[in-house]
């Protein structure tokens, strides 16, 4: 443990420890590399004409755009609806998929009888269903809110309660023998033990809840990065695309790493 | 020691019922259990120990028969029985103090009182300096150890303790059983221990119950008197008298390879 660590170091762990760290950088040093490859050749070829920038963009344009869409004061509008759209997507899907979870959890005769409805609308692409949701919650953000709901909550269903549904039973039957109710075993061991899997079911949801907010958006917004997606593809201007691209990827890996980080505070114990 | 018995199991039978048929696991199973005594199970694999010892848990009622306590029928799980499971249980995301009052939690009687009395068993069983570290930074005898202190903290006057050192490897196993043991009896506790292991039986128990197998019930019972120094489960099995219950315990289960 870190107590032997600091302790003695012997030469040999010294030179493990420095092949170790040399090896880290490698990889990221390989990393920032690939990107400024990337980053130059696409210039580069644009600049030379072997691909056709109008259709292809290319560095400085995005970086253009970027600056104007800034200085226009539109830049910041677009990303905060897309983020909150996602945010309240993934978080409604979440807690409600939780919640779902524990009911059929609590009966066994209701996670009997609601099973193949579950796999048949996990199943289903749920794209799908975007019209109908579109007619009945109407054009506008709650449209796009509830596709990323029904995009991440049934994959949050399945996989929570196959994590209720794994927990030890000699655990269960401990707490038992304790004289535990339904609720205290609930309490004292499902939920507690299931966190590694609701966390990894908040990953998986993300993405999806992205997903939905981007389908979301090329149905039916005036605004958000989806939008703006779909508008410059119509309008051909593909900088314009390219760099809401850009911008997605960005802030869809701030997000995630944003859960890496509940990750690691709620598993402190391992 | 001959004195009331502290739990009687009367004539009970115990049937599974499942989608494959039924399974009888127990039947006519009688037997005393005396305060203050360490018993060990020991019969054929699935002749329906572990299913006893759910019974006396209180987990599920037997399908005929009955469990006095103190002269009281058994219902359901009280906190004179403590139950001890295979692998130690414990749960990874508490500390080792919030693993040990568990049992008090689920039965709302974390006071100041239960509280020091749970901290003096940590303090007499080399714990306390660990309190505050999870399951996962301790050795498995250590977690063993704070396994039976969660049984010890809502003070039962049995421990049932199902195969209970089956986890560990051979040499922690023996230091286990020394202290486990030790511990039962400085605490005044009765004992049932089911195991398949006849040594560990032998060096342990008072009496040793063999049962038949499936559907189980008491074969025979053996009344354990070694002449050992002093009296821990390692030494006891240097006494004389040790392979001689060991060869009819033996023979008494008639194992077929
Ligand atoms: N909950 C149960 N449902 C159905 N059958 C069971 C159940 N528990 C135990 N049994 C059956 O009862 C028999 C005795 O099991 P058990 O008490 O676990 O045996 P042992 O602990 O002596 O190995 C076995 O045949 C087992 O399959
Ligand atoms: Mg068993």
């Amino acid at each position: 443990m870190s107590e032997q660590a600091t302790v003695q170091v012997s030469a040999e762990h010294l030179a493990y420890q420095k092949r170790v760290s040399m090896y880290r950088k490698k990889v990221l040093a390989t990393q920032v590399a690939i990107l400024l490859a990337i980053i130059v050749v696409w210039e580069l070829a644009a600049t030379l004409r072997w691909i056709d920038p109008f259709i292809t963009s290319q560095p400085s344009r995005v970086l253009r755009t970027l600056v104007s869409l800034h200085n226009e004061g539109i830049l910041y509008k677009h990303i905060s609806i897309t983020v909150m759209e996602t945010v309240v997507g993934f978080t409604l899907g979440t807690i409600i998929g939780t919640f779902a979870a524990v009911l059929l959890w609590w009966s066994e005769f209701l996670s009997k009888v609601l099973e193949p409805y579950l796999v048949i609308l996990n199943s289903l692409p749920k794209i799908a269903l975007g019209p109908i949701i579109i007619v009945w919650v109407g054009q506008g953000v709650m449209a796009i809110i509830a596709m990323a709901l029904f995009i991440s909550i049934v994959v949050t269903i399945l996989g929570v309660y196959s994590g209720f549904s794994q927990v030890d039973t000699d655990k269960i039957k401990l707490l038992k023998t304790f004289g535990a109710t339904k609720w205290q075993v609930f309490k004292k061991v499902i939920f507690p033990s299931s966190i590694p899997t609701i966390v990894s079911a908040l990953k998986i949801n993300v993405g999806l809840s992205w997903v939905g907010v981007i389908v979301g958006e090329f149905l039916v917004s005036r605004a958000g990065l989806g939008y703006l997606i779909v508008y410059g593809g119509q309008v051909f201007r593909l900088d314009l695309v390219m760099t809401s691209v850009i911008i997605l990827s960005a802030a869809a890996a701030v997000m995630y790493q944003a859960v890496v980080v509940v990750e690691k505070y709620s598993l402190k114990w391992r | 020691m001959r004195a009331e018995p502290l739990v009687e199991v009367q004539n009970i039978n115990m049937t599974f019922h499942s989608p494959e048929g039924e399974v009888s696991a127990l039947k006519n199973l009688s037997l005393d259990i005396y305060p203050g005594e360490f018993i060990s199970i020991v019969g054929p694999s699935g002749c329906g120990k572990s299913t006893l010892l759910n019974i006396l848990a209180g987990l599920f009622a037997p399908t005929a028969g009955q469990i006095l306590v103190h002269k009281k029928k058994l219902l359901g799980p009280t906190s004179k029985v403590g139950y001890m499971p295979q692998s130690d249980q414990l749960f990874e995301w508490r500390t080792i103090w919030k693993n040990i009052l568990l049992g008090l939690e689920v039965q709302n009687k974390v006071t100041e009182e239960t509280k020091s009395y749970a901290q003096k068993l940590l303090n007499s069983y080399g714990l306390s300096e660990f309190k505050n570290l999870y399951p996962s930074q301790l050795s498995g005898g250590m977690r063993q150890r704070v396994a039976l202190i969660r049984t010890l903290a809502i003070n039962p006057e049995i421990l049932l303790l199902d195969e209970a050192f089956s986890a560990l490897d051979y040499q922690t196993r023996l230091v286990v059983a020394d202290e486990v043991k030790q511990i039962i009896v400085k605490e005044k506790k009765t004992a049932m221990l089911v195991t398949h292991d006849i040594s560990e039986a032998i060096s342990m128990a008072d009496r040793i119950v063999v049962l038949t197998k499936r559907p189980g019930s008491v074969k025979k019972i053996y009344t354990i008197s070694l002449t050992c120094s002093d009296k821990t489960p390692m030494k006891c099995r240097e006494a004389p008298e040790f392979s001689d219950y060991f060869y009819s315990i033996w023979k008494e289960l008639d194992v077929h390879v």
